[in-house]
């Protein structure tokens, strides 16, 4: 007996954009992508071509009364560098243990306004990434956090984060009504074309027409941030919910070659997700997560180009990822 | 108890990554092309789960958008009717630490709301289309399985529903046994030495057996274990202890009566504690040494909040028998030193190197060991998980490669951590452990892994090497671990820790109690993984991811009801004590009752010999020099030496390990417009929000050692130099360094395996006479190190004993990243320079092993009291805003490195030689240490020449726009004629193809 609520149509998703090795094709089909190179080759990071943002990313004017729960433990790791970033944003970023979030039913949720979780190998993405880790959340918290989203709460995940709120159904949460549950699980993250973790710089395009309250302000110069996983391809139920995400917008970020168009070929796209896809938010705009790390370029000194770009009067008072970070902060101050 | 078999495979028409990258692997290694691969995820739950149960567990393992799976088996279809696949179901052996297994329980509980006993066992199903039975088994052999650790089976098909799980354990008597050996004469001694694995010397054997006669019984096996495991040279560094009479080469004799330890490493770090005392360069009551060689890991003074802790270890036996475990427990065991040191430090930054056969290497391997490749693969495959799982940066990462790294490969880990200087009112740095203390191991349950690692360590490696020898590491049960310990410390909980590495129990709790005088513990309340350990198995197994924690009475409730909410197993053995013993019992049965003074003072010293003894040269190859030497020749020499493994650019590899994490990298592994030259050295703020940085650089040439005979002491002096240059470069402090001293050695004891036993040692005399005269020459202090003396392998009746080999780890600090520099040239217009002297030295260097030259001369000799003046007016140059670029000229010389500027900058790099009475072959290719190539801005020359003038500065030429329409090029001229010109293109091809991905 088989497993599995959705339907199988992924392949069927995305049949324009990917191709059968027609040299295998006796054999089980594994599907590759047609721009994939074979070789290894090296990507060129911009020295700057000035801001991805239309303003300076800084402490957010009454920042001081939000409350950031950022999450921790289980193999978590990314909570320093977090916590870090929303106290350069103003905010009071206060670093719970999941299991602490948990066992008090989610008390700590009460009176936040944002909910952040961080990247790292949540029960060491044994059997797949987040997948221990939103079980846990989904059968001990569920109700709880289905609550703090229709409340208004903001939820950003990053990497293992958006893997995880990913098979939470928080992302992207389509139909998904307020005084409801969480939403079934529409979208998946899984192993990158080329099997294993890579640490790159990758740049990222803003989709201006996007809800999304984390990607505001971009002046449409893409957004360069550190990527660091092995299990980052988003893949998408079906072509319906494809139409949807693309239709409504509520992909607010994709990885994009030095021309700045969204790509699928590596090492530009460090995983192969369709149309470049490297994250996703829920129609509230309110709830958004990414495969790459924007919570470590919070200083200058970041860019793997800084001297370069000091060399060229181009280098930021801050890291461009604290950018996401003080939006955040600034939709929880409005 | 029901058992319940999932299998779950990835959902028709997406990729099956694991598969794919199988396909890749069978066909590059083993030329077999398979019509089609599908793999399966299979896991057995052993949980006592209703039917009902396990189909809610697998609706929640299962990945509802990617996947598909199934409770008992999936229908293994074939692509075409006629052709069924063949079944490979590779699992883990019994006992060994099935990480996802635990996951999968803790998943399975979640699910079920409520706790359960017993197992998840995780396992992997290969469904193999278009190769025979054969050839699948030989896939599995080379490429998908690991004996040691793994079983393959080839299932039969079609198959039926397997429901075996592994069993460990036995219901086996827990029984002390007592062995007699009072009576028993020096053969008796040796074989039971030798039969129970306990690599004590007979002189060894006859000091236990005294010892016991005077107390007038027999010991325990768990005893003899005991003293064997603490008196291995693993723990007790005898080699570097020992008194040893050292004769020159000119014949003079002389006894270091105090050891290799005391006099050099010891005694260099105590006279740069003494000069900075009388120099006054720190304030009285913060001085810089804050806790040196009596821990787990060195502790140096950084901020007015924060030291700085760094440790390097290595793992080479376990990671030449299991290269991906053996490997991760190398990372994850020194994140333990780092971790333990004090009351507990933040871990901040990794660092690896390695040292392996030849990855091309295409003769036979012999019996008993794997390709080189394979190694390679398995190694960094291990770090990267161990690394990235614990969410560590590395910060540096390199690999030398030499056929006498076959037998037994050198797998360098360390792990820089930031250590706040006070915690819960305290000194960090500081244990405090009182009698009456609470004795608690913290984290993972023992088992047989790892029995005999500290004494087999101190042994030299044959194909009857112990399989339990090998641990695994399981990194998240470790940061758990980890996680809840930072809290324990900053609320105060406990009064001392340490690591539970070589010698488990044995040795931690052994250490611990010297503190207070004593110890007990009862091994009948440790938590087992499975049943049927010995005591003296659970007293010395180095099951991994435990430490040893002393918790002050008053605070055991609190510290116990922690590491309950964190999910962390904590189990109270015993307590400290001030008997003078260390008593271990299981229940009521008396195990080991041994004073502490036999215990860690017992061993008998014995006076080793060592004599400088080299081994006749092999003739010089004249012609092939001469033809070498042709200056036609020298671009073609540069492409084939960025080719070679150990130059070429290892990029692609060093992408699997994590190096953003934390968010607080200044300057990377890599560097370069297109990220992919090997930095330098690196930096990293050690907090976020503040300036000061952290900056690691290594040395390491264990290819001058054999280059002469004197090149043991060349070969210290040019790692330590290399290192010092390597941070001073990125921008580190003078007055704030500190290295540690790795030594990897072939057998030094004479024996009848080693004939030349006092050469070597010798060679070790030397090495440490050259260390510590380059540290004191540098204001170095040796901060922590670590020995590993028995780098041998007999295989097939053949020897193989790796180069003696001195890694120097340095650690520098500067006060404000934004002032860090890289070898990258920043500007056209640019000048070139080099400070330092070139002298004809290529004796190991990088042209004669890639050429296969012989009969090229001396290695490189340092002269470090000069050099020191040359970098110190370097430093205030640098400072001044003089220096755009620096670079050490190291491996491969002053071509390599202004390659590495040109594939860095992609400027034009014009370069004139100068001329001296060298040829452009020892000019480019001559490894002479002390030298740093800058760039600098023309106007700044003159003022850069005040400062360096008289420190033998050359100005070589200058960066220019690229002018060719391919792209920026290398142009060397000598004696007015162009000597090379080479494009940016082709030097990366080269560059970028040495070694396998």
């Amino acid at each position: 007996m088989t497993a599995g609520g959705a339907s199988g149509a992924a392949a069927a998703a995305n049949r324009t954009r990917w191709t059968v090795d027609p040299a295998r094709a006796a054999g089980p089909v594994a599907l590759r992508s047609a721009r994939m190179s074979e070789h290894a080759q090296s990507m060129q990071v911009s020295d700057g071509d000035g801001s991805p943002w239309d303003f300076v990313p800084g402490p957010v004017p009454g920042a001081r009364d939000v409350r950031a729960l950022v999450l921790s433990g289980y193999g978590l790791n990314c909570e320093a560098e977090t916590a870090a970033g929303l106290r350069m944003a103003g905010a009071r970023a206060e670093i719970v243990h999941v299991g602490d979030l948990v066992h008090g039913g989610g008390t700590q949720l009460d009176g936040a306004h944002m909910l952040v979780f961080v990247g790292g190998f949540s029960f060491g993405d044994h059997i797949a990434s987040g997948r221990v880790f939103a079980n846990r959340m989904r059968f001990g918290l569920g109700e709880r956090l289905a609550r703090f989203v229709d409340d208004g709460g903001l939820v950003l995940g990053i990497c293992n984060g958006f893997q995880t709120i990913v098979k939470l159904g928080l992302l992207p949460a389509l139909d998904r009504r307020p005084g409801q549950g969480l939403a079934p699980q529409q979208a998946s993250l899984v192993h990158n074309d080329r099997l294993g973790y890579r640490d790159a710089w990758v740049r990222l395009s803003i989709d201006s027409r996007s809800p999304c309250v984390f990607t505001r302000g971009s002046t449409g110069v893409p957004l360069p941030v550190p990527s660091r996983h092995g299990e980052g391809k988003l893949v998408l139920a079906d072509e319906a919910v494809r139409a949807r995400v693309e239709g409504e917008h509520l992909v607010p970020v994709r990885y994009v070659d030095a021309d700045g168009n969204a790509t699928e070929a590596w090492p530009d796209n460090p995983n192969g997700s369709m149309a470049g896809m490297a994250g996703l938010c829920d129609a509230s705009g309110r709830v958004f997560g990414l495969m790459p790390h924007p919570e470590a370029y919070l200083y200058p000194e970041n860019h793997p180009r800084w001297i370069a770009q000091r060399d060229r009067g181009r280098l930021p008072a801050v890291g461009h990822g604290l950018g996401i970070l003080v939006n955040g902060v600034r939709a929880a101050v409005e | 108890m029901a058992i319940h078999r999932l299998e779950i495979e990835v959902r028709p028409g997406l990729v099956d990554a694991l598969a794919e990258q199988t396909r890749r692997r069978l066909e590059a290694w083993l030329g077999l092309r398979p019509a089609g691969i599908r793999t399966r995820r299979v896991i057995h739950l052993d949980l006592g789960l209703s039917d009902h149960e396990a189909q809610r567990v697998l609706a929640a393992l299962v990945d509802p958008v990617a996947e598909v799976g199934a409770v008992g088996m999936l229908p293994d279809e074939a692509p075409t009717p006629d052709a069924p696949p063949v079944v490979l179901q590779v699992g883990l052996r019994p006992g060994v630490t099935d990480s996802v297994g635990t996951s999968v329980r803790r998943a399975a509980e979640d699910c079920v709301g409520r706790a359960l006993t017993g197992r998840a066992h995780a396992s992997t199903l290969y469904l193999v289309w278009g190769l025979t039975e054969a050839q699948v088994q030989e896939a599995a052999d080379a490429v998908l399985h690991n004996p040691l650790v793994e079983h393959a089976r080839i299932l039969a098909v079609p198959r039926a529903l397997d429901l075996q799980v592994p069993r460990p354990g036995d219901d086996g008597a827990t029984a002390v046994a007592v062995v007699p050996l009072r009576d028993d004469d020096d053969d008796a001694l040796t074989r039971r030495s030798i039969e129970g694995m306990l690599a004590l010397s007979l002189a060894e054997m006859r000091a236990i057996q005294q010892h016991f006669r005077e107390r007038g019984r027999d010991p325990t096996d768990a005893e003899l274990e005991c003293l064997a495991q603490t008196w291995s040279e693993h723990c007790k560094h005898k080699i570097f202890a020992a008194p040893i009479e050292h004769t020159y080469a000119t014949g003079a004799t002389e006894v270091i009566e105090e050891g290799l330890f005391r006099r050099y490493i010891r005694g260099a770090t105590e006279a740069v504690a003494a000069r900075r005392r009388d120099e006054g360069i720190d304030a009285q009551d913060a001085p810089y040494l804050v806790s040196v060689f009596h821990d787990n890991a060195g502790v140096v003074r950084c901020t007015e909040v924060d030291h700085l802790v760094y440790k390097v270890e290595t793992h080479n036996s376990p990671s030449a028998l299991d290269p991906y475990g053996g490997a991760m427990t190398g990372i994850v065991g020194v994140n333990r030193d780092s971790f333990g040191t004090g009351r507990g430090a933040d871990l901040l930054a990794n660092v690896w190197g390695y040292c392996f056969g030849d990855p091309h290497h295409a003769g036979r391997v012999p019996r008993g060991l794997m390709h080189p490749r394979r190694i390679r693969d398995g190694v960094h495959h291990g770090v990267i998980d161990g690394g990235n799982q614990s969410g560590i940066p590395y910060m540096r990462g390199w690999e030398l490669f030499d056929a006498r790294y076959l037998g037994k490969p050198l797998v360098f880990c360390g792990t820089v951590a930031v250590m706040p200087v006070e915690s819960a009112g305290r000194p960090t740095h500081e244990k405090y452990p009182r009698p009456g203390d609470r004795v608690v191991m913290v984290g993972g349950r023992i088992g047989k892994d790892g029995i005999h690692g500290a004494t087999f360590s101190s042994v030299r490696l044959d194909e009857r090497s112990p399989v339990q020898a090998v641990q695994i590491g399981d990194p998240i049960t470790q940061k758990m671990m980890f996680d809840m310990l930072t809290e324990a410390r900053d609320r105060g909980l406990m009064s001392a820790m340490t690591d539970n590495g070589a010698g488990g129990l044995s040795s931690s709790v052994g250490e611990m109690a010297e503190s207070t005088g004593g110890a007990r513990i009862d091994l009948a309340l440790a938590p087992l993984k499975y049943p049927g350990l010995a005591p003296w198995e659970i007293l010395i197994s180095e099951a991994q991811e435990r430490m040893t924690v002393v918790v002050p009475p008053d605070r055991l409730d609190a510290f116990l009801a922690l590491a309950e909410r964190r999910e962390v197993e904590a189990t109270v053995l015993g307590e400290l004590t001030d008997s003078g013993r260390f008593v271990v019992t299981h229940g009521e049965q008396a195990v080991v009752d041994l004073s502490l003074r036999f215990l860690h003072e017992g061993w008998p010293r014995a006076l080793l010999r060592a004599r400088l003894d080299p081994p006749a040269r092999p003739p010089v190859d004249e012609a092939a020099i001469a033809a070498a030497r042709e200056p036609a020749r020298q671009g073609e020499h540069l492409l084939a030496l960025l080719q070679t493994p150990e130059l070429a650019c290892g990029e692609a590899r060093a992408r699997g390990y994590d190096h953003e994490v934390k968010g607080l990298g200044v300057i990377k592994p890599f560097v370069g417009v297109r990220h992919d030259v090997p930095a330098s050295a690196t930096v990293m703020r050690i907090r976020h929000g503040r300036p000061e940085g952290v900056v690691l650089g290594e040395g390491v040439h264990p290819f001058y050692a054999d280059a002469d005979d004197h090149g043991a002491f060349a070969m210290a002096q040019a790692a330590v130099d290399e290192g010092v240059r390597r941070v001073l470069c990125a921008g580190a402090r003078w007055d704030r360094m500190a290295a540690l001293d790795n030594f990897c050695w072939p057998d030094p004891i004479v024996s009848e395996r080693t004939p030349d036993g006092e050469h070597k040692l010798a060679q070790l005399v030397e090495c440490c006479r050259g260390l510590a005269q380059a540290c004191e020459a540098y204001g170095l202090p040796l901060i922590s190190g670590k020995d590993s003396m028995k780098n041998d392998a007999v295989l097939d009746g053949v020897k193989i004993s790796i180069p003696p080999t001195l890694l120097v780890s340095v650690m520098g600090q500067m006060q404000d990243v934004s002032r860090a520099l890289t070898l990258e040239p920043r500007a056209a217009g640019d000048v070139l320079v080099m400070l330092g002297d070139t002298r004809e030295e290529l004796g190991g260097s990088a042209v004669t092993r890639c050429l296969g030259l012989r009969g090229l001369g001396d290695a490189p000799r340092s002269d470090p009291d000069r050099y020191a003046q040359r970098y110190r007016a370097f430093v205030a140059a640098r400072d001044a805003g003089l220096v755009r670029s620096a670079a050490p000229i190291g491996r491969g010389g002053l071509g390599i490195a202004l390659a590495h500027a040109l594939l860095a900058a992609e400027l034009d790099v014009e370069v004139e030689l100068p001329t001296t009475n060298l040829d452009p072959f020892a000019m480019l290719w001559s490894e002479s240490t002390g030298r740093l190539l800058l760039s600098a801005r023309v106007d700044d020359l003159p003022a850069l020449r005040e400062h360096l003038g008289s420190h033998g500065l050359v100005t070589l030429g200058r960066l220019a726009a690229p002018t060719a329409p391919r792209g920026a090029r290398l142009r060397v001229r000598w004696g007015g004629a162009a000597l090379l010109d080479v494009g940016v293109d082709e030097l990366r091809t080269r560059f970028r193809s040495g070694l396998p991905d």
